[in-house]
């Protein structure tokens, strides 16, 4: 009994290690520094004041919303594009066209997102793979420039999301019996109906789980928008980062990082509530 | 006398002269994958109202013949015709048939009322209507009031209710069974059997089911194809395919039989003389055969008379006294393995259930004895 008692311990030690010394306490500081004001140097008082700052400052807000929406719509695109490619890895390819397929989505993640993204900017630049094909084709004239653009930052965002989105719609799809769905059509439903009424609500907490990671990992990034992203494409993150390593801000910086936090949990849990599933089932059976 | 519209739904003509149309027809039937030819030829017709079985092995092609009648797979050749109309080339959805799938397929998403209520609502029958049909079927099935729960809260039994519920309220012309008692234990199987049988005379539609269970096939249908390697061996009655296979395969598959290849020493029209390869002398009987023809011979268990003295068993044209090897008991379903004393064959014999043979022990020596119709003999397609 002792000895299995201490194995418990054992096994449950780095998971306590990881979620202490790396989640909780670390936010835990950050919250402290959040709350805080520099009053002179090294002199710090309680204070609100880095909240307030963020609710007057429109730059800040216009950002901050501008990051939510953008997030939600990479999210949306996100899933448009997988649910076709997952129904059919998961439905209609076969043995080992099927694997290969799986693979295929899963290839680009083995170089790095930074060497990924350098890629996209090959292709759109100015002096780019497409830029040239178009001008030699005839149907542009000039150099045209596709980068740092809202548009290519969406193309970014979806592209660096989209495994996160395949693997727990293939998943889910593939724990639906094929005889369900030709029970669909045998019984007089057709191809939307059964879509409709079938497979998306059997798919639905693989997609409200791929929805919730694609989102966190959207609200999240730095480096696609900081690359791909023009003057006019300011990302939250970025904000972030130049509070806490140009303006050496941390205080600000701390409480932007809370407000970011609060407002992925805020839209995640609307996201959970409306579709009506937990986030328990939703992790469980997705992933 | 008025002439009556295709669609009119008046009684049906049983008393006509020329035979009804049959609810579901196939004639020459094929399907090919590549090479492989999964159904070959198949003819058959399905009267109104009659419960109709497909027996066979697993990959004989049953699953091929119903997958083509519900119209997930087009045939190579062939017609299928449901009501006298060919439905090549018809999708699915737009069929008068629908299928209670293996293991049922029910919507785990919605309830047992949303769940029989589908097909209606993709006819689009009004809310008010589905619900009052919804709770008919219910009844009929002897399930009422259970529309609101999930289907996740049903037992095997009331599942399998419900899925040939959701396909009986949309009144089609042909329902399927692909195999549906397969996924329920023993007991429950037997009583969904006669469960099944009532539930078809209940609704009066044409069942075509099939399955590699002859104990289901034999006990509910009015008819039985015998399926192997893609073709039909025989269609039949029950008791047909059980007394006068036509065919070794039929013989083999439908009920017990020993079974045995030997070669015919002298043919007298059907009655045959025939030595087993272990050297058993046998008179059997069998239709299109000639002396030094190779066949199998095939006994069924339950003929074999037993006999404590050779006395019992004079008059049949078979008889031996045989040794006592082991002992099966089964219930009702109890057997012994006997020896022959002479050619060293062993016989598998039921045992009667008198108490006669009560004290039966292994090495005993008893006699037993059958008629030569009781052995029937086929041309071994192996040789």
């Amino acid at each position: 009994m002792t000895a299995n008692r201490i194995g418990f311990y054992l096994l449950l030690a780095p998971l306590v290690l990881w979620l202490g010394l790396l989640i909780i306490l670390p936010h835990i500081d950050m919250a402290l520094v959040s709350f805080r004001a520099r009053v002179g140097p090294r002199q710090y008082e309680a204070s609100l004041n880095n909240y307030a700052v963020f609710a007057t400052e429109p730059l800040y807000l216009f950002t901050f919303l501008r990051t939510a929406v953008m997030s939600l719509l990479a999210t949306i695109i996100t899933l448009l594009i997988a649910f076709p490619v997952s129904y059919y890895i998961a439905k209609v390819a076969k043995g080992r066209r099927q694997a290969v397929l799986f693979l295929l989505c899963l290839i680009p993640f083995w170089v790095s997102e930074l060497v990924r993204t350098f890629g996209w900017i090959i292709l759109l630049r100015e002096t780019g793979v497409i830029s040239g094909l178009l001008q030699s084709l005839g149907l542009a004239d000039q150099p045209v420039e596709m980068l740092y653009n809202d548009a290519a930052m969406m193309l970014g965002l979806v592209y660096t999301s989209m495994l996160f989105m395949v693997v727990p719609l293939t998943t889910t799809l593939e724990s639906l019996d094929d005889a369900v769905i030709e029970a669909g059509y045998d019984l007089g439903g057709s191809a939307t109906s059964v879509l409709r009424e079938i497979v998306i609500p059997h798919a639905m907490p693989g997609i409200v789980s791929g929805c919730i990671v694609v989102f966190m990992l959207s609200l999240g990034n730095y480096l696609t928008p900081t690359m791909l992203g023009g003057k006019d494409s300011l990302w939250f993150t970025q904000l972030i980062y130049s509070q806490f390593i140009v303006r050496f801000n941390w205080e600000l910086g701390a409480a932007f990082g809370f407000c970011l936090l609060f407002a992925s949990s805020f839209i995640v849990w609307a996201m959970l509530r409306l579709t009506g599933q937990t986030l328990e089932r939703t992790m469980g059976e997705g992933a | 006398m008025t002439i009556r519209g295709p669609g009119y739904p008046g009684p049906r003509p049983a008393l006509k002269a020329e035979p009804m149309t049959p609810d579901l027809e196939c004639r020459g039937l094929t399907k090919r994958f590549g090479d492989v030819v999964a159904v070959e030829n198949v003819n058959f017709g399905v009267p109104p109202g009659s419960f109709f079985s497909i027996l066979g092995p697993s990959g004989c092609g049953k699953t091929t013949i119903m997958r083509m009648i519900a119209g997930f797979l087009e045939p190579t050749a062939g017609e299928i015709l449901i009501k006298g109309r060919s439905v090549v080339g018809v999708p699915p959805n737009k069929r008068p048939v629908n299928m209670v799938f293996q293991h049922l397929a029910l919507f785990p998403m919605m309830n047992v009322a949303e769940n029989i209520g589908y097909g209606l609502r993709r006819q689009g029958v009004a809310k008010s209507e589905i619900s009052r049909r919804v709770g008919k079927v219910l009844e009929r099935i002897h399930l009422p009031g259970v529309g609101g729960r999930k289907i996740s809260e049903l037992s095997g039994g009331q599942r399998q209710r419900i899925a040939i519920a959701r396909c009986m309220v949309l009144e089609p012309d042909v329902l399927l069974l692909d195999e549906p008692l397969g996924a329920l234990d023993l007991k429950l199987r037997e009583s969904m059997k006669i469960e099944l049988k009532a539930l078809q005379a209940e609704f009066d539609t044409t069942f075509v089911y099939i399955t590699h269970d002859q104990g289901e096939a034999l006990v509910m249908s009015d008819a039985v194809a015998v399926m192997n390697d893609g073709r039909f061996e025989q269609v039949g009655s029950a008791r047909d395919l059980y007394y006068r296979p036509a065919t070794a395969f039929v013989a083999g598959f439908v009920g017990e039989a020993n079974r045995w290849k030997g070669k015919i020493v002298e043919a007298k029209g059907e009655a045959l003389r025939v030595t087993t390869d272990h050297g058993l002398d046998l008179s059997a009987s069998g239709s299109g055969l000639k002396q030094g023809d190779h066949v199998e011979i095939f006994v069924r268990p339950e003929t074999i008379r037993i006999a404590h003295d050779a006395e019992g068993v004079a008059r049949d044209a078979n008889n031996m006294s045989v040794e006592v090897s082991s002992l099966l008991f089964n219930g009702a379903n109890s057997r012994i393995l006997v020896r022959d004393t002479k050619s060293g064959e062993e016989i598998d014999v039921a045992l009667p259930q008198s108490k006669e043979f009560l004290s039966l022990e292994k090495g005993a020596e008893i006699h037993i004895g059958w008629g030569h119709d009781q052995a029937l003999a086929f041309a071994d397609a192996g040789r």
